[in-house]
């Protein structure tokens, strides 16, 4: 009985609902562990029960298929915890990838044309930053027209054409695999972004204005966050992230096109609102959102194995991400009953509390 | 005490539930797929992977490779994309090459951009055979062409020349702008335009892309038809185009005043071959492209051809076949359907 009083006590303390469980409960009872435990119980289930899914190629496929999505979901999901969004990405992506055959084609080595056309993926981000930021534009009306005006530009560059013949030992690196391994070598300039982002975004005072932006962006612009800035870098992240997987996605492929990646930013969005990130910002975490995706992909992957037609799997996306969303608000809903409930109990010893700290 | 604790029961419930779904769609995929599967692990599975699906050409393609492979007593599965991109058939082949199907048949979405994924299906020990849409040929052991680009660039040119009285302005209506055929096509067309003494007096003034869907493809003959009004006639290489094409002008001012022909499939142009606004357009059977696909492919997984120039095999209801240089089996000539004709064929 003492016990429960010094809990509930403790908890009274606090005013962040997030604090008043213990720790072990607030790691594993989280948005980002059931998505987590639902993607390694699809993988088990997957390679149990769906033929070849243990396959030797599985890995080195799925890892492939999903790592331009993995790679912009990183400052995606930065981008929607700030409450913003960006549609662009999969166009700056068609840009990138058309731009770097484009300036081949003209005779560049692949190292220039891709820095290049970093370049023009920060230059697209730096746009959609100032329009956003300075400007004061909301961030779906500004990236749906750069979604058309990005995409616009890259079909008006090469045309009807597709650019192809890139030099080999680059092709190979897009698709090579790390060693022996089944690890495709892409995974390795992933790690590196993904160390950078998960530091960038939960240990780093820039992350907790991020999240701050997010909850209220004048609360945050009167707390000293610098509002307009953290959401420019963001939207420049965005654009050279989205171009580097634009110019891994055409060596992939070996074809810059005009069309390339259309449509992923969908996926991305998909992925990052899976992963437990608020479409309204202030709230998600990158490990939730890379479980998204590879949950995401697996599906796919798997689905696809099984010989299901690919809307049966769009399908079962859009119901995950349904679900997804609607179990957010049942559990908001459902906890904000159950504190409704406890209140009563729990405000006798809180009241109390002053009176005996002060004997 | 009891927030956690219902809190804790809402998320095992979520994740509880999550799974039991998947599992539970998965559970009936497993036992659809297995049988799938099980065939796979035989050497006899072949995988159909047309462009796209829901597109009427290539399921009568499907439905004739699927009578084939009655035939010969062996399964095929007609996977693929949504949308019909390089990068979504791709990951179709990669699954192909996961399963180690014997033999994959495909419709190139990209002359190129797939070939590293069929080289390691082949790798794996697939036979790949393009159909309709090659790939590069040092990426596929066998292409069957439908007809020869020759063929079909000089068959429409010579249809729209009669339905125009060989002189007038025309316009192309394509698919997508990066579609193999039918950029090959055009340019055979335009240089046939420009070098054939006979079409002189015609001018080819447009071409527009309407992506093979049928919204996008009407909208792009309604545009034609305001910005060119001295049009006299289009051609439409694509099925979905012409369709979407004869659609509009069966409804409009221009029917009967502006030509249509181009490539097209009996069931979907019947009501307007009927009601005058189409003449005459051109096709092969894609119901026999993909039966001698299948064949064609069953032969190569056999041993009995190697896609050397000169090999023969048999292809059932068609007869005999010989492999032309580069690993190419033609089907024949295109077909030119009529009022007369457009009775006789179903698909």
């Amino acid at each position: 009985m003492s016990a429960t009083t010094t809990t509930t006590d403790r908890a009274a303390g606090r005013s962040y609902p997030e604090y008043s469980a213990p720790l072990w409960r607030r790691l594993l009872l989280t948005r980002e562990s059931a998505i987590i435990a639902l993607t390694v119980a699809v993988i088990l289930y997957s390679l149990a029960n769906v033929p070849n899914f243990d396959g030797p190629l599985t890995l080195k496929f799925l890892l492939q298929d999903i790592a331009p999505i993995l790679l912009i979901a990183l400052p995606m999901t930065l981008v929607i915890i700030t409450g913003e969004i960006d549609l662009s990405v999969a166009s700056t992506m068609g840009l990138s990838s058309v731009l770097l055959g484009v300036l081949f084609e003209a005779g560049m080595s692949i190292p220039v044309a891709a820095l290049l056309a970093l370049a023009a993926g920060l230059a697209c981000g730096a746009l959609n930053g100032y329009l956003v930021a300075y400007v004061g534009l909301p961030s779906l009306a500004v990236t749906i027209g750069t979604l058309a005006l990005f995409r616009g530009i890259a079909e008006g560059l090469v045309g009807t054409k597709a650019v192809t013949g890139f030099t080999d030992t680059w092709t190979d690196r897009a698709t090579g695999t790390i060693g022996e391994s089944s690890i495709p070598l892409v995974m390795v300039p992933f790690a590196v972004l993904a160390v950078l982002f998960v530091w960038l975004l939960h240990f780093s005072t820039f992350g907790r204005g991020v999240y701050d932006i997010g909850l209220n962006d004048e609360a945050a612009h009167f707390s000293g966050v610098p509002v307009e800035r953290t959401k420019l870098i963001l939207f420049v992240l965005s654009g050279v992230v989205s171009a580097f997987a634009g110019i891994y996605f055409t060596l992939r492929f070996g074809s810059a096109r005009g069309d390339n990646a259309t449509g992923f930013e969908l996926q991305v969005i998909a992925a990052v609102l899976l992963g437990g990130v608020s479409i309204f910002g202030g709230r998600g975490r990158l490990h939730g959102v890379l479980a998204g995706v590879v949950l995401i992909g697996v599906i796919s992957s798997a689905l696809r194995l099984e010989g299901v037609t690919v809307n049966f799997t769009n399908i079962v996306i859009g119901l995950l991400l349904v679900a997804s969303v609607i179990s957010t608000s049942v559990l908001t809903w459902v906890s904000s009953r159950a504190s409704r409930m406890s209140t009563p109990a729990s405000s006798k010893p809180s009241a109390q509390s002053p009176a005996r700290a002060g004997v | 005490m009891k927030l956690p604790s219902r809190r804790a029961t809402a998320f095992a419930a979520l994740v509880l539930s999550g799974a039991m779904a998947l599992s539970a769609c998965g559970g009936d995929d497993g036992d659809s797929g297995g049988s799938g599967g099980g065939g796979g692990g035989g050497g006899d599975s072949l995988t159909m992977l047309p462009k796209n699906l829901g597109n009427p050409y290539f399921d009568t393609s499907t439905a004739g490779a699927e009578e084939a492979a009655e035939e010969l007593g062996i399964s095929i599965e007609e996977v693929g994309p949504e949308q019909a991109s390089p990068d979504a058939q791709v990951q179709y082949i990669n699954t192909a090459a996961q399963q180690g199907v014997a033999g994959l048949i495909v419709s190139a979405n990209d002359p190129t951009a797939i070939c590293d994924a069929i080289n390691e299906a082949r790798d794996a020990g697939t036979k790949v055979v393009t159909f309709d849409s090659d790939t590069s040929p040092d990426c596929r052991d066998l292409f069957v062409n439908q007809a020869t680009a020759e063929g079909i660039a000089a068959k429409q040119l010579e249809l729209i020349a009669d339905q125009i009285g060989g002189s007038g302005e025309i316009a192309i209506l394509s698919a997508s702008a990066n579609a193999t055929n039918q950029n090959a096509w055009i340019e055979m067309m335009e240089a046939e335009l420009e070098s054939n003494p006979d079409y002189a007096d015609i001018e080819l003034v447009d071409i527009v892309y309407g992506d093979d869907e049928e919204q996008k493809s009407f909208d792009e003959t309604e545009a034609l038809l305001q910005n060119h009004p001295n049009l006299k006639g289009i051609i439409s290489p694509t099925t979905v185009g012409i369709a979407a094409a004869a659609d509009y002008l069966s409804t409009s001012d221009a029917k009967g005043k502006v030509a249509l022909t181009g490539l097209g499939t009996p069931n979907q142009m019947r009501p307007y071959v009927e009601n005058g606004t189409v003449e005459a357009f051109a096709l092969w059977n894609p119901g026999d492209l993909g039966y001698l696909a299948t064949y064609a492919t069953k032969a190569l997984v056999d041993g009995d051809i190697t896609g050397e120039e000169g090999d023969t095999f048999e292809a059932g209801k068609l007869g005999e076949f010989t492999v032309e240089a580069d690993g190419v089996v033609v089907l024949g000539e295109p077909f030119v359907f009529n009022a007369d004709n457009i009775g006789d064929f179903d698909f």
